[in-house]
Formats: structure tokens, C-alpha cells, sequence
């Protein structure tokens, strides 16, 4: 079926089957492998994608329900040139280790810091329980959203 | 933009040039020289932070076609028909293999070659691969697999360590001339047995715990192809590349020279791509797909049941001291359960037994382990490698020990700990820096008698409060036999960048930025000068795996040799243009300053005069052995005993247990580690943090369920790992001992805190309500089990 939506900014035009998987979309036929498939069940987050500005698991979506709407992948977190804070926070605090949870960890942490502006440590714990991370034991990354976040709200510089 | 848009091809040999370019940002890396103990950025955090990073699971070409596997599904049985016809004929269907299309010896394996790519004579665990299916799509490949049937006649499985050894168990090798032993160990020290009766106070247990995946979020993955030259290149996920060439060679009948193995950055491992997962079979499929490059990529549920898992333990001990509580005797008995295979089973089993005495002096021991063949799931490396399972006894027996000598748990341990210069439990003098002693006393103050009732006394209605300790060792490297070797190169490229070969895979740990920073400090560079080249069989130096917790220690101590070379190379020849003296020279970030006249020239300049053989630098470095004769056979050498270097730790749980539902909750965990010296802070708290989440899933909530031989909960929603709401925040407390072989003083790191939360845990709990469970996990069902059982004692 032909789809339209917005990805990463741009406006496009897709003919796909309309029961692609969303994952499969993205990462086979428009070569955005940022996005990760580790369960493929939804119980592990790293396919997390923004739709419409909300974290969503791109494996458990199909084409034809991206018709209309806005999507963000961690390609597209960064505006224009510059990185994005939540990105910088990951990289700076040390929140990132072999970074296969990476992208979905940062795109469930943007939604939430949309939400949520000044989320508490535990705020931020329970907003990412549906992104599993084998790596680091989530303290790191408690560490880049909480700083993120108090840059964004300009309580920090 | 079109599907059609944008297309990752596969690595093309442009590509694989262009690999290694260290993609950073100026405003993310400051433009500061990297010194040994800056906390900086890891040089791999900004490409992975904007998903740039390619793993092995992240190639697709036009041209590619799909390989999968036909799983067994039973656990015991003579490999009689496979039945291929129906997936032939599929549409999309390129060929179904069985053992008749391997040509080499079929067989894979560390130490004992006894894993087949295909199965052939028989069927040993529901996990084996039976055929392997080459399609066009993943739909094809799909439905092929389905159609895929068996007529194999069921055997009496084998599915408990200790009912294997009996002389009626069913065999799962009958060509093993020790039955269902795949190893057997055996150590005494001092007086052995007769030590027991000298012992004023006794205590036993009997331990088991249960099997732990790995659950890496990157599933086994790679691609492969046959190349034009006839070469066959495998990118894949691995601990283990120059290992994998020689046993890819092997199983399938090529010279390792034919072989070339790439391996991007991993998207976790913890041991669990310490061996061979996807490289036999995705090779046998590319050597059959035409030179059409092949893609695997393992499911969640197949990683689960194919996949090593940490050993399912029972350990049963004995442990004597007089009645001062100096200890005097232990005995031990372990039985693990390796699965089908040997993969590393045997060395697990081996540094299982070195540790199994704890960070104590013993002087009088009797330590046996079995590491025996079953058909239950494959048993092999994790993180921690058989002293994760010991350490949770030994720490249990010091706590049942004190609690009978009315001791201070953490008094015990300080009384008994090892020193530099004492002989660890299997008789091994320790000559390399000992900090366990420090590591307590830090303990202690961050945890006095005084502070921890007066918590408990606070605990809210309902809940019981409890605080718990472990005393960690952890050796690093492969033991007296085989060498831990590491070969450094380092290069001044034409475009004026300093390039590291490095063979040691980077599964997450961060080596790769550690190796920059080892090379930034001794060549005064920033971050951004640096190029890396991942592992890759004809690129880099042949290096031992990234596993042991030897990565840093063996490849850095090489890396500093070969950069020192360069920057000698460099500061001399830079003397020799600028007609100055070697001692008027400096290097600077990008290049060279003649400290005498100013006069700068850049490496690119520089680069220009030298030849390519002058613009290399290789160093080899091999890590220090025991020489210590300690009684042990030929073949537990082999296996790695003894061990020369160690870390130490000390771990405090403080939990608070829910007396309706049994949950256990950590409100503070403490970890002192003796790792060395530190080179990069918070590389250095990644691994101790991360370490320990996988030890608190360990402890009370992971547990892969077997029954049958067949995995029960295969997938994260029935096997729960910590999410970020059970972690808690974890205190992480250095004692920095300069150990003088590490590079810089470090030692390992990697895997010594994952042994420290089930112990601590299980003593808190203890602490908490007066209960102790031999079986981990520590689930709420189980405490809550013992806490009734306890009640229902305390009417009678």
C-alpha cells in the first residue's frame, strides 16, 4: 500500500505492504538500522521509535499504521547540526556501553523529558522499565536523563 | 526518500578500509590530551549515541540471502531421518544442509572439539542445530524450517549432574572414556580430611544455584560471504575471532588462512560469545549460496535455547576454624551441569575450584568438582565463570560460620583475609597487590555495627530489615598453560592520524576507548587523533579473547609497548628533519614541536618522510604465569590452575524484606573493589555497576527453567531480567592499589562484582529474618516459603 508520513523531518512517500513490520521498514528497506530488534516481542524497548512525539516499539507496529504521522528515529534526535541534549548527556555520563539499547533507551528518555520536564530519579527508573539494558545497571543512564533533563529546563548550564 | 533510497550494502573492500574511522565531536570530546585517570567520554559513546554504530546484525545488500537453523526440540536421541524434502521445495528455498554437506570434521569446541555445526550421530540437546536452511527471504526461510521433519529415535535423556555419574545413566558421548565426566578435579592442601577433627567448630551446607543467560540485547549475529579470491569472511559477533578462524577452519574443512573473521562492535556478551555461535554455520551456508553474501540472525528464543548459559551448580561444604574463628579445614564438592558439550565447561569448572575456598587462608583443604555432560541446555562461560556459584557458597558458609561462633560476619572475613604473601586455598602464594583487607576495613567504616541496627531497629510494619556482606577474589586470565598473549600495532597514517590495531574484541566492556586513552597519554594526543580498527583476523594482530578479565590488562600492557616505539620512532626521526636533538623535541596534539626553535611540523608532514614500515609500531606482550607447584594434575594446568593476578572486593546489601509477600527489596548496596589502578573512572564504574545488576538478577529473580531438557522461558517476559526500576543506586568505592604489571597498575575488572550480590543477598535475608534458602534464586515464593516454615517452627 502507499504511505505517507513524516520521518526524521522529511516527508515521504512509501509502498509497502501494509503488514510490514515497522522495525523491518525502517531497517531493511530505508537502511536506518539505528533502530534495534533484540526480542522482537515487546518486552525489550531497543526498537523504541517517536510517533508523534510518543515512544512507541516499532517492532510490534505495521506499516500502515504510520499513515499520517510524525516519526523520529535516533537518525533523526538530532536537530539540525547540533547534538541532541539527551544524546550528549548519554555520551558524556557514561550512559552508553556496547549501545545495542542505546537508541531506544534515548528515544524513550526524550518522550519522557516531553512529559516530564523535571522527572525525580525515580520518575526517570520507572519511565524506562520497558527498556531493558544488560550493560551498565541503569545508574548512568538514571545519571544522563536526570542531567538532560535539568539542562532542558535550564536548571543547569 | 524511497525504500530503494537508502541501502546499507555489505562491506565492500572500500568499506572495510574506511573501518576504523573514530567518529567524535569536538564539542563532545574537548580538545584536552587524554591522560590515565581522566573520566572521559568513551571515544565510542558519540557514534553509538547517534545510532551510527553498525553491529554485526546491522548489514543487509541487495543480493543477500538468509540462513536459519532447524532446531532439535528433543534432548536425547540417534540422528536417524531428517527429512528435507517438503523445505526444498519451497519457493525461494536456495538448499537445506545437513551434516552431509560439512566437509571438515564437523566438530567445534574449545578444549575438547565435541560440538557438531550439524548434527550427525546424534542429538544431544533440544538446542542442537539438525539442518540449515539458505532462502532467499526470511518468509521462505520461515516456512522452510517448519517443514523440516525428524523420525529420530528418542534416547533416555540425561538431566541431573550427579544421577550422570551413576554407572546406569544413559551416555551423551559414548566416545568420552570418563563416562558422562567431561572433567573431574581434585586438590588437597595441608593435612586434607584429618584436618576436620582438629576443628573446634563445623558447620556444612549444600548450595545449589540455578542456570543465568546472558541476555545480551544483540542476539548472535554476523553475515558471510565467499569472496572473489575464494576466501570466506565472516562479520560476526564474538569474544573470539583468531579461535573462531581456527575452529570455523576445522569443522569445515578449510585452511584457517581461507577463513577471515571481522567483528564489529558487540552488542554484549558476558561469555556468552566466548565460542562458537553462528560463525560454522554461517560459513557452511556462504560456501553454499553461489558467493551470494548470507545473513543470520538469531531470535530471542533462539539465542535462549541454543545459547550457553551460566552453569546450574551444586556445591556441598564443609568448613572448620577453632573456636577463635580462624578457619582450619574445608571440604568441598561441586557438581556442575555443562550440558551436551564442552565449551569452556571444563576451565569453569577449574577456576570454580581454585576460588572455592574464598579470599581466606586455609591451610588445611579437600576441594573435588565434577563438570559433568547432561542433555539439559549448553552450560559455558558467563561473566564470573563457576566463581560466581562458589563465591555464593563460601560467603553463605562464612555467615552460617560466625552466626555459630556469635562472630561479627565482617570480623570473620577481616580475620581470615588473605594477604600479599599468604597462600590462597589451593596453596597458591599471592604475589601480586592483595587489597582484600582494605577493601574491608572501607567496608566496615561505610557500614559499623552501630549504623546497621540502628537501621534494622527502623524498619516500617510488616517489613524486616537485614544487612549482608561478601568477600570477593577474582582471577584474571588463562592460567600456568595456555598464553594470555596480546600483540599491539599502532600506525602514523599518511593522513596524519594515529590508527590502533587492536585484536580484542569490544563487546561493550569499552577497551576501545581505554585504548585510545592508553595511546593519547603516552603520545600527548587528543581523542579525535585516533583511528580504531575492531578485530579483524587479517587486519589486526592474532590476540587472545575478550573475556577473563585480561582484555585491558594483556592488550594494554602490549598497546603501551608498541606506542612507546612509535613515539620514540617519531621523536627521533622529527630530530633528524629539524637537524635537532632527540632531548629539544615534544610531541604535541597533531603533531611535533621543536621546543628549540619553535618550528612545528604536522604527523601528516611528518608521515610524508617516513616509509610504511617506519610508520608501524607492534608490540607483544604475554601475561605472567604461576610457577607455584600446587599439587594439580596435568590436565586442571590445562584448565587454568592456578591462577597469578586477582582483584578483591568487598559488597555490603543492605534489604529490607516484605514479611506478606516475600520481596526482597535493595535499598543500598555498597561495593568496594581492588581492581588496580584506575585508568578511566567511569569506564571503571560501568563495569563494576553493570556487574552487579547482572549479579542482583542472579540473586533473586532470574532463573532459566528446564524441565525435560527443554527451556521453559524462553523470551524476557517470562525470564526477568532487572529493569531499571529494580537496580538500586549502587555505591561504588575504589581502593586504588598500584598493581606493577598492570598497564598503568590496573587489573581486572570485568567480572569480580558479579559475584558479590547472591552471597550478600542471601546473608541480608539471614540477618533480616533469621532464614537462609540453598536454593537461588531468592524469590518472594521462597521467602516467603521459609518465612512460614520458620513461623510455623517458632509455634511449636
Amino acid at each position: 500500500m502507499k504511505i505517507s508520513c513524516t520521518l526524521n523531518g522529511t516527508r515521504i512517500e512509501l509502498s509497502v505492504p501494509a503488514d510490514r513490520r515497522v522495525v523491518d521498514l525502517l531497517r531493511e528497506d530505508l537502511g536506518l538500522t539505528g533502530t534495534k530488534e533484540s526480542c522482537g516481542a515487546g518486552d525489550c524497548g531497543a526498537c523504541t521509535i517517536l510517533v508523534d512525539g510518543e515512544s512507541r516499539l516499532s517492532c510490534l507496529m505495521l506499516a500502515a499504521q504510520l499513515e499520517g504521522r510524525e516519526i523520529t528515529t535516533v537518525e533523526g534526535l538530532a536537530e539540525s547540526e547540533s547534538v541532541h541534549v539527551v544524546q550528549r548527556a548519554f555520551a558524556e555520563q557514561g550512559a552508553v556501553q556496547c549501545g545495542f539499547c542505546t537508541p531506544g533507551m534515548l528515544l524513550a528518555a526524550t518522550d519522557l523529558l516531553h512529559r516530564n520536564p523535571r522527572p525525580s530519579r525515580g520518575q526517570i527508573r520507572e519511565a524506562l522499565t520497558g527498556n531493558l539494558c544488560r550493560c551498565t545497571g541503569y545508574q548512568k543512564i538514571v545519571d544522563a536523563v536526570d542531567k538532560a533533563a535539568r539542562l532542558v529546563s535550564g536548571d543547569e548550564s | 526518500m524511497t525504500p530503494e533510497g537508502t541501502c546499507n550494502s555489505m562491506s565492500s573492500e572500500s568499506d572495510t578500509e574506511a573501518q576504523g574511522e573514530l567518529i567524535t565531536r569536538p564539542d563532545l570530546f574537548p580538545r584536552n590530551v587524554l591522560a590515565i585517570g581522566d573520566a572521559a567520554p568513551r571515544a565510542d559513546a558519540y557514534e553509538k549515541a547517534t545510532g551510527q554504530t553498525k553491529f554485526a546484525a546491522d548489514y543487509y545488500a541487495e543480493d543477500m540471502v538468509w540462513a536459519g537453523v532447524k532446531r532439535a526440540g528433543i534432548p536425547h536421541a540417534r540422528v536417524a531421518k531428517i527429512d528435507t524434502s517438503q523445505a526444498e521445495g519451497i519457493p525461494g528455498v536456495m538448499c537445506v544442509l545437513t551434516h552431509r554437506d560439512v566437509s571438515g570434521t564437523n566438530r567445534q569446541g574449545v578444549i575438547r572439539r565435541d560440538q557438531p555445526v550439524l548434527v550427525d550421530d546424534k542429538i544431544r540437546h533440544c538446542g542442537d542445530a539438525v539442518a540449515l536452511v539458505v532462502a532467499e527471504t526470511r518468509d521462505a526461510l520461515r516456512k522452510a524450517l517448519d517443514r523440516i521433519t525428524l523420525d529420530c529415535p528418542l534416547l533416555t535423556p540425561v538431566l541431573d549432574a550427579e544421577e550422570a555419574l551413576e554407572e546406569s545413566a544413559a551416555l551423551v558421548h559414548e566416545d568420552n572414556p570418563n563416562g558422562n565426566v567431561l572433567l573431574k578435579g581434585e586438590l588437597q592442601t595441608g593435612s586434607g580430611d584429618a584436618a576436620e577433627q582438629e576443628c573446634e567448630i563445623l558447620v556444612e551446607g549444600c548450595f545449589e544455584t540455578q542456570r543465568q543467560e546472558h541476555a545480551y540485547l544483540e542476539t548472535e549475529a554476523g553475515w558471510a560471504q565467499v569472496k572473489d579470491d575464494g576466501r570466506l569472511e565472516i562479520v560476526c559477533s564474538t569474544q573470539t575471532p583468531f579461535r573462531d578462524r581456527m575452529e570455523v577452519a576445522d569443522a569445515l574443512g578449510l585452511e584457517p588462512t581461507r577463513v577471515r573473521i571481522v567483528v564489529p562492535y558487540v552488542g554484549g556478551a558476558f561469555g556468552g560469545k566466548d565460542g562458537i555461535t553462528v560463525q560454522s554455520l554461517l560459513g557452511l551456508a556462504a560456501l553454499k549460496s553461489g558467493g551470494r553474501p548470507v545473513k543470520m540472525w538469531w531470535g530471542r528464543e533462539e539465542s535462549f535455547s541454543a545459547g550457553a548459559k551460566r552453569h546450574p551448580a551444586r556445591m556441598y561444604y564443609r568448613l572448620g576454624s577453632d573456636r577463635s574463628g580462624r578457619l582450619h579445614y574445608l571440604n568441598v564438592r561441586l557438581y556442575l551441569d555443562t550440558g551436551p558439550y564442552d565449551h569452556l565447561g571444563g576451565v569453569v569448572m577449574t577456576l570454580g575450584l581454585e576460588h572455592a575456598g574464598g579470599p581466606y587462608r586455609i591451610p588445611n583443604a579437600v576441594l573435588k568438582a565434577w563438570c559433568v555432560y547432561t542433555n539439559n541446555p549448553l552450560s559455558g562461560a558467563f561473566r564470573g565463570f563457576g566463581v560466581t556459584q562458589v563465591t555464593a557458597a563460601m560467603e553463605q558458609m562464612m555467615d552460617l560460620l560466625a552466626a555459630k561462633l556469635g562472630m561479627d560476619p565482617l570480623e570473620l572475613r577481616f580475620k581470615n583475609a588473605v594477604r600479599q604473601g599468604d597462600r590462597n586455598c589451593v596453596g597458591k602464594t599471592l604475589v601480586s597487590s592483595t587489597g582484600l583487607t582494605k577493601c574491608l576495613e572501607a567496608l566496615s567504616r561505610m557500614s559499623t555495627g552501630k549504623e546497621r541496627d540502628a537501621w534494622k531497629a527502623a524498619a516500617p510494619f510488616f517489613k524486616r530489615r537485614g544487612v549482608g556482606f561478601a568477600a570477593l577474589m577474582h582471577a584474571s586470565g588463562y592460567g600456568p598453560v595456555v598464553p594470555d598473549f596480546a600483540n599491539a600495532k599502532v600506525e602514523l597514517t599518511v593522513r596524519g592520524k594515529i590508527r590502533i590495531y587492536s585484536g580484542v574484541v569490544d563487546m561493550g566492556q569499552g577497551n576501545a576507548a581505554t585504548n585510545v586513552q592508553i595511546a593519547a597519554a603516552i603520545l600527548g594526543q587528543t581523542a579525535d587523533m585516533f583511528e580504531l580498527i575492531q578485530p579483524d583476523t587479517d587486519r589486526t594482530l592474532a590476540s587472545g579473547s575478550a573475556s577473563a578479565s585480561r582484555c585491558t590488562y594483556t592488550f594494554g600492557n602490549a598497546l603501551i609497548g608498541a606506542a612507546e616505539i612509535l613515539k620514540n620512532r617519531l621523536v627521533q626521526r622529527a630530530a633528524d628533519l629539524m637537524m635537532a636533538r632527540k632531548e629539544d623535541i615534544a610531541l604535541i596534539p597533531g603533531g611535533i614541536r621543536n621546543l628549540g626553535s619553535g618550528r612545528v611540523i604536522s604527523f601528516s608532514q611528518l608521515a610524508d618522510f617516513l616509509n610504511e614500515d617506519e610508520r608501524v609500531a607492534v608490540h607483544y606482550f604475554r601475561a605472567p604465569v604461576a610457577p607455584d607447584e600446587i599439587g594439580a594434575a596435568p590436565d586442571l594446568k590445562l584448565h587454568g590452575l592456578p591462577h597469578t593476578l586477582f582483584s578483591y572486593g568487598a559488597h555490603a546489601a543492605w534489604i529490607e524484606v516484605d514479611e506478606l509477600t516475600g520481596e526482597l527489596e535493595v535499598k543500598k548496596y555498597l561495593a568496594v573493589s581492588d581492581c588496580g589502578n584506575i585508568l578511566n573512572p567511569q569506564i571503571y564504574e560501568q563495569q563494576i555497576q553493570g556487574a552487579i545488576a547482572q549479579g542482583l538478577g542472579y540473586a533473586v529473580s532470574e532463573d532459566l527453567l528446564v524441565e525435560g531438557g527443554k527451556v521453559l522461558n524462553p523470551d524476557f517476559f517470562t525470564y526477568l531480567i532487572p529493569t531499571s526500576a529494580d537496580v538500586p543506586e549502587i555505591v561504588s568505592v575504589p581502593v586504588k592499589m598500584y598493581e606493577i604489571t598492570g598497564p598503568f597498575g590496573l587489573k581486572g575488572v570485568g567480572e569480580i562484582a558479579t559475584n558479590g550480590p547472591l552471597p550478600a543477598l542471601a546473608n541480608a535475608l539471614a540477618d533480616a529474618c533469621g532464614i537462609r534458602i540453598f536454593r537461588s534464586p531468592l524469590t518472594p515464593e521462597r521467602v516467603l516459603d521459609a518465612l512460614n516454615t520458620r513461623n510455623r517452627e517458632d509455634l511449636e
